[in-house]
């Protein structure tokens, strides 16, 4: 059975190819032409030739407590593209500039004069329960007065088609590896496509990562030692600290390639002793970084390291203590922090989000908990929330109670039906969910990926895009319809 | 950019696994071709195998029976057996994956190819026939390994490492085929064995590669004398003992600080300008053999203490 766009289900769903059945949005009319052209033998050796691809380049992502203790898993990937039009894309690019702009300035401000508050923008007391806001960098201003050097910040889109930003990941966000593997893959395998399409490329990210890491360089000398600092192997995004490593022609180094000497500089232990080292891309979570200051007993890091960073004499990217605005009541005011720093509108909208502390907003949250989606300001990975309309009757009166209890703790969205795609599922084509993931790299000049890493919800119906979780991936091609 | 000394060290091992898997192959197919031209009462079987990997032991906890079946399959795909095959191609895959960033990208996919496939084929352990191929297939892919490196790897300090690795992987296993092949040659060698002899020297130099090469230099009729001058201080031939040792000994001039190993490489060329093949009885020459493994085992030591 060849794929037959007239069965594809689109209804309830902003579909981002497809816009009634048979019926392509203008930008994937090649493809959705083409698809439906191919065989299911050719369809086979398409998803052969992908899985033929992947399994040789050794694109891997690693899941913990697996049968045989952790193993590396073959990335999972779908072989249809996600399409945006360049024009589209083009402003969600300045939405994302102006946002880890301003981000920036509000980092800095946070650590420093605290403006922001003391001008009764941001209230003191979210600050002070923030899990991630690192008291020893206050009074510090890294180079450049930049925190956040890599920013991967979750794009969805809605039932209307709009994109919203989800989340801003600050502090050690991953998965740009896979957005130039996957790039790779689509190649190989459909070489004819690219003749087709004026799609942008990708592969210019690792000469911009180094070139945003160069221009962190505490000492001014032509090729400054950078390294990528990684917990090791049996990290699940080891395989992209390495891949990043190579292609920046960087070092890569775990916490016992390095040590702090008494000048409070930092050196590497080469087979010629040791080797100063200028820029740190560091893969280890703040508290990790430095057994010193933080927790003693981690070996992952370097003593000393926050030492030297402060004396001035490493850059670390990113900063530590950036995850301060990775924090859920952050994100809802990032509205205001680009009005305050920037004077701008903003150009990308959040998801709509109520703050409890506002006594509307949690009079409306109280009274429709059940149509809403929970968080806890300080909690990640999803712990601690509620989803309204998935929870019971006795779920939604607990949360009334803990959010009535300590309402500056919560925000609260409506829930989202992502947008769809078509995606290969057991030789048919169905639309699943999906996200995006562009990053943003900030040092003189901000620059942001051409797309991002496009994550799909394999499982049918569902919305978890993780991989650990059995989510995938496609390639994302930001196209130029223009020049066709 | 100088070398970190981890790096230097995954390149290193990352050279003797892929190595060890190549010679692990190697002698199984020999040993397999051997027995098929010996007679039935000469019992060499499949013991020896395990005595050149020094395994003897640890097979012995896991099995009762020492025969090719057993022993091909220890050899081979045996999880718990740490210089099996696929334990040391898995070895050289995990540490590729750290120096992934050193090595160029064909070389990753390539060893981890390699593992990959070794892993389908050879943990199988009742299928004999393709045996033979497949060990095959590991030798030459190992072989396409070795030349793509040298074809496209920088010949800068990881690739003298990686040399390094492989020539004293090398220089080990030479001189355990010639200890454990000697040994176990025929004791009273009288007229009706006598041409079995030379078999088993032919082993010998197969199990290296070495036997075409052999003829060459040698123009010879096969003997103990010859092989063994051949197999350890034959300058050219890549198996040679004294090669091996050459080829560490040149890369050492491209490193710093380097004179420590170099003082222990000249003790054992000491010890092989010494030697006197000929005369050298079955027990003083494995007391000889003996004393060239100690040496090779300092030269590992001074590498490790210098530069990891």
């Amino acid at each position: 059975m060849t794929i037959n766009w007239s069965h594809y289900e689109v209804e309830n769903f902003y579909d981002e190819l497809i816009s009634a059945p048979n019926e392509s949005r203008p930008v994937a009319q090649h493809l959705s032409d083409y698809l439906s052209l191919l065989s299911d033998a050719d369809i086979k050796e398409f998803k052969a030739a992908s899985d033929l691809a992947i399994q040789t380049m050794g694109i891997t992502f690693r899941v913990y407590n697996d049968e045989e203790g952790s193993i590396d898993r073959a990335w999972p990937f779908d072989i249809i593209p996600r399409l945006i039009e360049k024009k589209q894309w083009q402003t969600i690019e300045l939405g994302l500039k102006q946002r880890v702009k301003a981000l920036n300035l509000f980092i800095d401000d946070l650590y420093n004069e605290q403006k922001i508050i003391k001008d009764g923008i941001f209230p003191s007391h979210l600050l002070e329960k923030s899990k991630n806001f690192l008291p020893k960098c206050k009074g510090f201003s890294p180079p450049l007065g930049i925190w956040a050097h890599i920013c991967g910040s979750d794009l969805v889109r809605d039932n209307d088609g709009t994109f919203y930003v989800l989340e801003d990941n600050l502090r050690v966000p991953s998965g740009v590896s896979y957005m130039l593997e996957n790039r790779q893959v689509m190649k190989r395998v459909f070489p004819d496509m690219f003749e087709k399409y004026n799609i942008l490329p990708v592969d210019d990210y690792p000469s911009q990562l180094y070139d945003m890491l160069a221009a962190l360089s505490p000492r001014d000398i032509p090729e400054p030692e950078i390294v990528v600092l990684t917990p090791g192997i049996y990290n699940s995004a080891y395989f992209e600290h390495a891949y990043l490593a190579q292609q920046m022609g960087a070092e890569l180094v775990v916490g016992d390639d390095l040590v702090v000497q008494d000048d409070n500089c930092v050196y590497m232990r080469t087979i010629e002793g040791l080797s100063r080292v200028d820029v740190i891309y560091r893969r280890i979570d703040d508290l990790y970084l430095d057994p010193e200051v933080f927790l003693p007993d981690s070996t992952l890091g370097v003593p000393g390291l926050m030492r030297a960073w402060q004396a001035g004499n490493v850059a670390l990217a990113n900063a530590p203590g950036c995850g301060v605005a990775d924090d859920k009541v952050v994100y809802s005011f990032v509205p205001e922090i680009i009005e305050y720093y920037l004077g701008e509108k903003a150009i990308l909208p959040n998801v709509p989000t109520y703050k409890c502390i506002n006594p509307d907003d949690l009079d409306y949250v109280i009274n429709n908990i059940e149509k809403l989606v929970v968080k806890p300001a300080n909690e990640s990975g999803g712990y601690g929330m509620l989803i309204g309309p998935h929870a019971t009757a006795k779920e939604h009166a607990e949360f009334r109670k803990l959010v009535q209890a300590d309402p500056r703790n919560y925000i609260a969205q409506p829930m989202l039906i992502l947008s769809t795609a078509p995606t290969f599922v057991d030789q048919k084509v169905e639309p699943r969910h999906l996200d995006l993931r562009p990053f943003i790299l900030s040092a003189k000049d901000i620059t942001v990926t051409t797309g991002g890493l496009t994550r799909v919800a394999l499982i049918k119906g569902s919305t978890v895009v993780n991989s650990s979780q059995g989510g995938g991936s496609k390639d994302t091609w930001i196209v130029d319809m223009e020049s066709v | 950019m100088s070398m970190l000394s981890r790096v230097a060290s995954n390149i290193y091992w990352l050279g003797r696994y892929l190595e060890r898997a190549e010679n692990t192959a190697r002698i199984i197919n020999v040993n397999t071709n051997l027995l098929l031209d010996l007679p039935k009462y000469i019992k060499l079987g499949w013991q020896p195998l395990l005595e050149i990997t020094s395994t003897s032991d640890s097979f012995k906890a896991m099995y009762t029976e020492v025969n090719e079946l057993n022993v091909s399959y220890f050899l081979m795909a045996e999880p718990n057996n740490p210089s099996s095959i696929l334990s040391s191609l898995m070895a050289a895959r995990e540490n590729a994956r750290t120096i992934r960033e050193i090595i160029p990208r064909e070389v990753w996919e390539q060893i981890n190819s390699l593992y990959l496939v070794a892993k389908e084929q050879l943990s199988q352990p009742k299928n004999n026939r393709h045996r033979y191929d497949n060990l095959n297939k590991i030798i030459q892919s190992n072989q396409a390994i070795t030349g793509t490196l040298a074809g496209s790897m920088t010949h800068d300090e990881g690739y003298d490492f990686l040399r390094m690795g492989r020539n004293i992987e090398r220089a080990d296993m030479t001189t355990r085929i010639i200890d454990v092949r000697t040994a176990t040659l025929l004791p009273n060698v009288d007229q009706d064995i006598a041409p079995f002899e030379t078999i088993q020297w032919m082993s010998v130099l197969k199990s290296l590669t070495g036997y075409q090469m052999y003829r060459r230099q040698m123009r010879l009729r096969i003997n103990r004398k010859d092989v063994l001058s051949f197999l350890l201080l034959d300058e050219k031939f890549p198996r040679a003992l004294k090669h091996t040792l050459k080829q560490v000994e040149y890369c050492l001039s491209d490193l710093p600080n380097s004179e420590q190993i170099t003082h222990e490489l000249s003790q054992l060329y000491e010890e092989l300008a010494h030697a006197q093949l000929k005369t050298l009885k079955q027990e003083s020459l494995h007391e000889f053999i003996d004393d060239l493994q100690l040496g090779i085992h300092s030269v590992h030591d001074a590498l490790s203490r210098q530069y990891f």
